[in-house]
């Protein structure tokens, strides 16, 4: 069964407390359909289980399937840069249908941040590394398309709109 | 299922209506064989669609991949255009099933390639290889893990 590799550190993207009973690792694609359903899903999970869930998610952009995967990566770690990562996070799944450059910017503006310091840092390679390292590390793991979930280490390999009943034992 | 250490059996199959590949012409580099049932499975889950962002890592273990299905090469052409994949995707189309065969992947009674997966050195011989269950896209993480141990021996 593929593991996550590496697991859980002070890199990633994390909501919900160490100690929670359950981790629940996303790799995900922001122009993916079936991560903007599984979205929907998360967000009520969190709600549902509330301090027994740890959730935490890093990128896998599908660049050559999906035109702005990349971008919209990079704008969620731009974000992450003035401590909005989970702010665009959800800000692009929300409007994923409506997803393109103008849509990244017009998120960035209405989440308040620096645009000035966006732009530069959605440029910077630095950033780009990470999101590669993000990918890299999926493929290690074993994530076969998107979204690939884990649960504390190992990948579920069931469907994700069975996520909540799986968790909720 | 041929296993490490045998000999990649030789085939030349049609990688376009125009294009044919020979497995022989290939030593030298690191062959990755990725037998699969049908081309069109779903979207973002899909083991060729998947393979077709790797394809930079695998190029840095000096290694080419082929898709190897039983559909024609025409059917391949529309669905590498669709996906933008950009390896050879072969037809094991006639006779058909026969590299399949060879390798010991063809599920007779769906007449088509099971899904497996061998890596095969620079000399020709099998390094690994793996069956995954039909349903399962089975990732990448087996071939990283092959193709590393081979550089590090």
């Amino acid at each position: 069964m593929p593991t996550l590799i590496p697991p859980v550190n002070a890199m990633d993207h994390v909501l919900g407390k160490p100690d929670a009973a359950i981790e629940l690792v996303e790799y995900g694609d922001f122009q993916c359909t079936f991560c903007g359903e599984a979205f929907f899903i998360i967000k009520q999970l969190r709600e549902q289980l509330g301090g027994r869930l740890r959730f935490v998610f890093r990128n896998f952009p599908l660049s050559e399937a999906h035109e702005y995967a990349m971008d919209a990566a990079l704008a969620a770690e731009a974000a992450s840069r003035q401590n909005q990562f989970w702010e665009m996070h959800d800000a692009i799944y929300t409007r994923q249908s409506d997803l393109n450059e103008g849509l990244l910017l017009q998120l960035a503006t209405s989440l308040g941040l620096d645009l000035r310091k966006f732009r530069e840092d959605m440029e910077s390679p630095k950033l780009l590394s990470r999101v590669e390292a993000d990918f890299e590390s999926g493929v290690r793991s074993g994530v076969n398309g998107t979204p690939t979930f884990y649960v504390n280490g190992k990948r579920y390999n069931g469907d994700y709109r069975e996520l909540p009943s799986f968790l909720d034992k | 299922m041929l296993q490490k250490g045998e000999t990649a059996p030789d085939f030349t199959l049609d990688a376009t209506p125009e294009k044919k590949v020979h497995l022989k012409d290939l030593r030298g580099k690191n062959v990755i064989l990725a037998f699969y049932p049908a081309d069109w499975s779903p979207v973002c889950s899909d083991q060729m669609a998947l393979y077709n962002e790797i394809l930079p890592y695998f190029e840095k273990y000096n290694a080419v991949l082929l898709g190897i299905s039983v559909d024609g090469a025409w059917c391949h052409q529309a669905f590498a255009s669709a996906r933008q994949i950009h390896f050879d995707l072969l037809s094991d189309f006639e006779p058909k099933g026969a590299v399949s065969i060879a390798y010991g992947v063809y599920e007779e009674k769906f007449g088509v390639s099971k899904r497996a997966l061998f890596v095969i050195d620079a000399n020709g011989i099998i390094q690994w290889s793996y069956l995954s269950p039909v349903n399962e896209n089975p990732g990448a993480d087996g071939i990283l893990e092959a193709l590393e141990n081979l550089k590090n021996k």
